[in-house]
């Protein structure tokens, strides 16, 4: 074991060995790390894990041979290789896809937004990898083994920054506000939220029901809070954690959240199981904010004349 | 491969106190309020849709 073990860092007989299996190992580590049994992604199943850590192992390979293949001028490996990289394209597209294919069956829908925030994830995650083990290759041929690892872990480190997510509790602040009704109409608050017609719901709602408003910090805040794709991925969290007091044929239960137009803030109307404010207000600041609902009208000339 | 088609965003079915006040939709006369709360129930059960009170003894069922 030993032997192999200098064998394999010296190089002797495998030539690049040290860059090729250090960068693949870094590459792994960093699959694994950003594999989180998140309530929110899939996959927190045992096959999804599969399925990723065997795409992540490919991507590793992919980043760690890069670099020892430049060279040894092997040209064509490098083409290969490139080629490979273009497949993970297709990460994006699968996962679309199987999320799609269970949005029908869900009470509470992803929406289109929040599944293709999902899918891009899922996509950038491997090129991260590749990122990865690439760097700590190149650092292991060029420095030493500690030296790449180092600059691997760095690279991960800076990658994991320009990918982080804003979440919800960033841009807006979260309040419990009780669900009343005004003859049949549901508010949340003083926010409007839908007529119910039926009594025995109207009574289920004023026992059983939660609300919360949430009030936009800025502009920017409050166009990310309008968006429906935004909106729908907060109600989809809510209830996919908190679990919901609803079933096909009671749409009155659905969670609903709407906007308060004078002010852009957002009201939010939930049936839970179980009673609980506290952790419906957790949820709702932990969503992230999706890149297509992110408002950024103050990065525009005319929108920052808007502002005041 | 069987299609399965869903109606959406109409009115699906009015229950009023007065056949004078609808048209237009599968309408049930209910001249009785708490009885019509129950049909009203009961369509909105079969067909999956949520009841809204117009006030002055209508309701509808619309499947959002």
């Amino acid at each position: 074991m030993r032997e192999l073990w200098e064998q394999v860092t010296s190089g002797t007989p495998f030539p690049h060995g040290p860059a090729i299996a250090f960068g693949f190992l870094l590459g792994m580590l960093a699959r694994v790390g950003m594999l989180r049994s998140d309530y929110r992604q899939y996959p927190t199943y045992p096959h999804g894990y599969a399925s990723h850590l065997f795409l992540g192992a490919i991507a590793a390979l992919v980043g760690a041979v890069a670099v020892p293949a430049l060279l040894e001028r092997e040209w064509t490996a490098v083409t290969f290789l490139v080629l490979v990289a273009q497949q993970f394209r297709g990460i994006r597209d699968m996962e679309r896809k199987s999320l799609k294919a269970l949005e029908d069956n869900e009470l509470v829908p992803r929406g289109a937004d929040y599944i293709e925030d999902m899918a891009k994830t899922f996509e950038t995650r491997y090129y991260v990898v590749i990122f990865v083990s690439t760097v700590t290759s190149a650092g292991v041929e060029a420095i030493s083994v500690p030296g790449g690892l180092f600059l691997g872990v760095l690279a991960f480190g800076f990658s994991a920054l320009l990918v982080r997510k804003r979440l919800i509790g960033d841009i807006a602040e979260v309040k419990a506000a009780s669900p009343n009704f005004r003859g049949p109409d549901l508010y949340v608050g003083d926010i409007f939220i839908m007529n119910v017609g039926l009594e025995e719901s109207r009574r289920a709602i004023e026992e059983q029901g939660l609300g919360a408003i949430l009030i936009p910090r800025d502009e920017d805040a409050r166009d990310t809070l309008g968006s429906p794709g935004q909106r729908q991925a907060i109600i989809h969290d809510v209830q996919a954690i908190l679990g919901i007091r609803k079933d096909l044929d009671t749409p009155e239960f659905s969670p609903i959240i709407r906007r308060d137009l004078k002010t852009g803030r957002v009201g939010l109307f939930f049936m839970p199981m179980e009673k609980d404010e506290e952790p419906m207000l957790a949820v709702i600041k932990r969503v992230p904010v999706l890149e297509s609902a992110r408002g950024r009208g103050s990065k525009a000339l005319a929108g920052r004349y808007a502002m005041d | 491969m069987p299609v399965e088609v869903t109606i959406q965003k109409t009115v699906l079915a009015i229950v009023t106190d007065d056949p004078r006040k609808a048209s237009g939709a599968p309408t049930f006369v209910v001249p009785d309020e708490s009885r019509r709360q129950h049909v009203a129930t009961i369509l909105s059960r079969i067909l999956q849709g949520q009841v809204h009170d117009l006030g002055d003894g209508m309701l509808i069922v619309v499947r959002h």
